[in-house]
């Protein structure tokens, strides 16, 4: 569910970092409780994240969620091809569904995220 | 919502089958078992059962039943027939939507009117005070449950669990005693859904065994239960309203498209002179259909825009998962309300284009069934 290789937003995004870059997606558990999504709204590559700031939008058919940057920086990839296949994000969370690319100012910021093992406590207490 | 949330009989089979449980309409029902877009997919393709037992049964009995029923609603029950059900709005005497209903008639002097479950007791108070006369008005709804079989499928499934033939059965037809896996209902061709299917009405008790009968032998045939997520993007897709969502008591049926279940020409009925008013004047807005040109939601609430100006809002929107375009329904002024005319919706401060589209948005036969 929740890969060890990623670090963890408590507000259910997932940083991998890949060189000086780190590619951002939401979490299987994100993914799940959102349930059928139908459409996400991304940042252009050139566009400012912030730490733990709105980047963007995902919409399932019941309900709206924002996402949250899990670490600052520059987009320097956005995935167009959520655009026409939304429904990746419930199949393939980790993979194919990855949100955006950052470069980072300082990746440092992502110790302050959660490991696997911190997330899954926290999501498997908001199950019960 | 001070009360505690109600159950049906069958809320621990949902709980079982790994339903998501929500508050709707004063009760605690499934919105979904395994995802909306497939169940939804499922009932157009093949059949998908709902439990529906949230909805408001009132009985009517006595030498007054049908007076009192024809002076509440708009719709004429003069010509329903015993075994005959007639879709109808209930209204304020300005004309605005109490509820809307459907008025079974199962004798002379014997009606039942099924209510939407977040106005069965506004329902009742109003219909109590009208009563006069020979008329019992009795609250039926803890003692009937109410299961939907919607989709191609529905009548063979069914079918194989009664003896009694259902193919005579009409839209819009009922027939009572009907024995289905052994136990006594009630078997009406509606449905809100779009698909055809049947609407099973049964005693509380019955409900559990029945549940599980239909899945059963539906099992083979990839009948699988479904939530009311399903059951709100396939009524939006064909094109049916929702009290509380886009109609209440602030608008009549005439400015929602309804105007084909307002008889002016019947005897007086609540409503009457001021819907004669407005049919005579004219409506300012109407309640229309439209299709974004992208797939961001246009959700409840969300402002209608004309040339930057908000001109009305969005009742309902969701993705159609048949349709696969983003729609929806909403209120624009009477003089721009024409398929074909161009609108946005403010989406999170920005204008998303779309255009006004005839009802519905989707009709049957338009989705080959999976063999």
């Amino acid at each position: 569910m929740y890969p060890a290789e990623l670090r963890y937003s408590k507000e259910h995004e997932w940083a991998k970092v890949e060189g000086k870059r780190v590619r951002v997606g939401i979490t299987k558990f994100a993914a799940d409780r959102l349930s059928d999504v139908v459409y996400v709204e991304l940042p252009k590559v050139g566009a400012e994240v912030k730490f733990m700031e709105a980047f963007g939008v995902v919409e399932s058919v019941k309900a709206v969620s924002d996402l949250y940057a899990p670490i600052s920086g520059k987009v320097v990839a956005a995935n167009d091809a959520l655009a026409q296949k939304p429904e990746i994000i419930n199949t393939d969370p980790y993979g194919e569904a990855w949100m955006i690319v950052v470069e980072p100012r300082d990746l440092g910021e992502l110790a302050q995220l959660l490991d696997a093992d911190a997330y899954a406590a926290l999501v498997g207490e908001r199950h019960s | 919502m001070d009360e505690p949330l109600k159950r049906t009989p069958l809320y621990a089979a949902h709980v079982a089958a790994g339903a998501r449980m929500v508050p709707f309409g004063g009760w605690e029902m499934p919105v979904q078992y395994t995802g909306i877009i497939e169940e939804h997919r499922a009932v157009r393709s093949r059949a998908g059962l709902f439990d529906i037992s949230h909805m408001g049964e009132v009985d009517l009995a006595g030498a007054d039943a049908l007076p009192l029923a024809h002076r509440l609603v708009t719709n004429d029950l003069r010509r329903l027939a015993i075994g005959q059900a007639l879709y109808t709005p209930m209204c304020t005497p300005e004309a605005g939507i109490i509820d809307d209903l459907v008025v079974y008639r199962l004798g002379d002097e014997h009606l039942v009117l099924v209510v939407n479950a977040a106005n069965t007791a506004e329902d009742l108070a109003w219909i109590r005070e009208h009563a006069a006369g020979r008329v019992r008005v009795t609250d039926r709804t803890a003692e009937i449950a109410l299961l939907a079989l919607q989709g191609p499928r529905a009548e063979e499934v069914l079918q194989s669990l009664t003896s009694a033939p259902l193919a005579p059965i009409r839209y819009y037809w009922f027939r009572e005693a009907v024995e289905v896996a052994g136990r006594p209902t009630l078997v009406s061709r509606t449905g809100y859904t779009g698909e055809d299917g049947f609407e099973i009405y049964c005693e509380s008790r019955d409900a559990l065994h029945l549940w599980d009968a239909i899945l059963e032998a539906g099992r083979s045939r990839g009948v699988v239960p479904a939530g009311l997520g399903a059951r709100d993007t396939l009524r939006l897709e064909a094109g049916y309203l929702l009290h509380g969502n886009d109609m209440d008591k602030s608008v009549s049926p005439l400015e929602v498209g309804l105007g084909w279940t307002v008889k002016l020409d019947k005897d007086e009925f609540i409503g009457a002179s001021a819907l004669r008013q407005q049919k005579n004047d004219g409506v300012r807005r109407r309640l229309v259909g439209f299709v974004l040109g992208e797939r961001a939601i246009a959700r409840h609430g969300f402002p209608i825009l004309r040339g930057g100006e908000a001109v009305g809002r969005v009742t309902s929107g969701s993705f159609g998962p048949t349709v696969e375009r983003s729609i929806g329904l909403g209120f624009v002024p009477a003089g721009e309300s024409g398929p074909g005319e161009p609108l946005a919706v403010e989406i999170r401060g920005r204008a998303a284009g779309g255009t006004i589209t005839k009802l519905p948005f989707y009709k049957r036969g338009a989705a080959p069934p999976e063999p």
